[in-house]
């Protein structure tokens, strides 16, 4: 076992970890965004919306997130360029990047997954809650607003930890279009260095330490969150 | 815009399209997943039975095994485990006198994954053996039936239907995860589809295509596995 290289690295490490964090914050927060609307049109609204947002779970679901990322870094990728104008306009330092395309990647599949989790999540809030909330003259939006989301957003809070940290395991995928996050910086280092298990197995402990770092911090959290009676 | 979706004929199962070697690969894909979920069952039960039974050393080394490898990512745990797999066999094989072998695609990326799935199976098959009844295993501990018998007559069947839809949400998991392989170099359906879109510049097309059988995999079984379960309830009240 060799570590000399661990202080040349360090930096690159750091700013591989920003990345990673970055990853794994943006593509969470827009994945439970998106995951609220996709499970409530499962529940209540339009039958046809229903239709489309479980068919998209399937997908998403039923399919490797490695062939989700390839598919809209490379396919969407081929397909900017031929957009007239595109080259010119201010999007285009963003669409040649691969970081976008990865948090879009990941941003789906949250959605998907975590989409599927909101549907029982809305229908596991017991009816007499929602027929209080509507007697005392509430709004569908208010109800929503005030009684349906919340309660939702309780259930599901036990399982976001769990969100979190199969989220944080798929990041490395982002290294495959060349992100550089903790495991491509690790790959960098394999490379240049020849080393083959330190480098693994500095990234790994990495990603552990990351793990346990999230389960406290949902330890902590969901001490302070009230729960259900 | 318009040749983006028009070259399905990349797709065809002639000489010059890619129809067959896309269908080998999710051959080998299959196979690799089923020999690593089966390697994964095994490794799970033979957990959950230490976990549950086994001595304080027991538990805490598969304590350990099961939280680092459900909190170390896949695609890192697979790298580490076949470098340091093919490397310990041909060291040993180099201690012995032999000359190193190159160790098949198909069989390291089965047990790669397999150690990664015994890990999951671990926790699902223990928590499936502890929602039988105790009343059940006392009864037939009393019937003078040796620990073995209990594990077979009574443990194993009464907790198939507690863990059916674990081990098939990790059937999917595996069979999704083979993909990673890919990044490895196996030669399964994630690479062989890469290659196949790299040289013809079709993304659209194959990386849709590879997504197709990808999701009829899971749909077919998806129906499979809500059968077994239905097979595995019956008789069973009010859960169907």
């Amino acid at each position: 076992m060799v570590w000399s290289w661990v202080p040349e690295y360090l930096p690159k490490f750091v700013s591989g970890l920003w990345i990673t964090l970055q990853l794994l914050s943006l593509s969470v927060f827009f994945g439970m965004l998106l995951a609220i609307p996709i499970g409530l049109v499962q529940v209540t609204g339009p039958r046809w919306l229903g239709a489309i947002a479980r068919g998209f779970c399937t997908v998403v679901r039923g399919t490797p997130l490695l062939i989700q990322l390839w598919l809209l870094y490379y396919g969407l990728g081929a397909l900017f360029p031929m957009v007239p104008g595109i080259r010119e306009s201010f999007l285009w330092p963003v669409l040649r990047e691969a970081f976008p395309f990865a948090v879009l990647a990941f941003t789906i599949s949250v959605a998907g997954y975590e989409g599927e989790i909101m549907r029982g999540a809305f229908k596991s809030v017991p009816k007499g809650e929602l027929e209080a909330a509507r007697a005392f003259g509430m709004g569908r939006f208010t109800l929503l607003r005030r009684i349906w989301l919340p309660r939702a957003l309780q259930n599901v809070f036990p399982t976001l930890a769990g969100e979190f940290v199969l989220t944080l395991k798929s990041t490395p995928l982002a290294a495959t279009i060349t992100v550089f996050d903790v495991y491509g910086v690790g790959s960098i280092v394999r490379q240049e260095t020849y080393r083959i298990y330190e480098p693994l197995l500095f990234v790994a402990a990495i990603y552990i330490c990351l793990t346990g770092i999230i389960v406290l911090v949902f330890n902590w959290l969901e001490r302070r969150v009230p729960r259900p009676a | 815009m318009s040749d983006l979706f028009s070259n399905w004929h990349l797709l065809s199962f002639s000489d010059d399209g890619w129809g067959w070697r896309m269908l080998e690969g999710l051959w080998s894909t299959f196979q690799i997943a089923l020999g690593a979920f089966l390697m994964g069952l095994v490794i799970g039960l033979l957990g959950a039975i230490g976990k549950l039974h086994g001595s304080r050393l027991t538990r805490s080394l598969l304590a350990i095994y099961t939280t680092l490898i459900r909190a170390v990512p896949e695609l890192v745990l697979i790298l580490l485990l076949y470098y340091a797999g093919t490397g310990a066999i041909n060291q040993v094989l180099d201690m012995m006198g032999y000359r190193p072998i190159d160790i098949s695609g198909l069989v390291a990326g089965i047990v790669v994954l397999g150690i990664v799935q015994g890990a999951y199976a671990t926790e699902v098959i223990r928590g499936a053996m502890r929602a039988i009844p105790n009343g059940q295993l006392e009864a037939a501990q009393a019937f003078g039936m040796s620990p073995v018998t209990v594990l077979r007559r009574i443990t194993i069947p009464a907790m198939i239907p507690h863990a059916l839809p674990g081990m098939a949400n990790l059937w999917l998991i595996v069979a999704k995860d083979t993909a990673l392989l890919a990044v490895v170099g196996f030669s399964e359906l994630a690479l062989i589809t890469r290659q196949a879109a790299g040289l013809t510049q079709a993304y659209w097309v194959f990386f849709l295509a590879a997504g197709a059988l990808y999701l009829s995999l899971t749909l077919v079984s998806n129906v499979f596995f809500r059968r077994l379960e239905r097979h595995a309830r019956r008789g069973q009240p009010g859960l169907s």
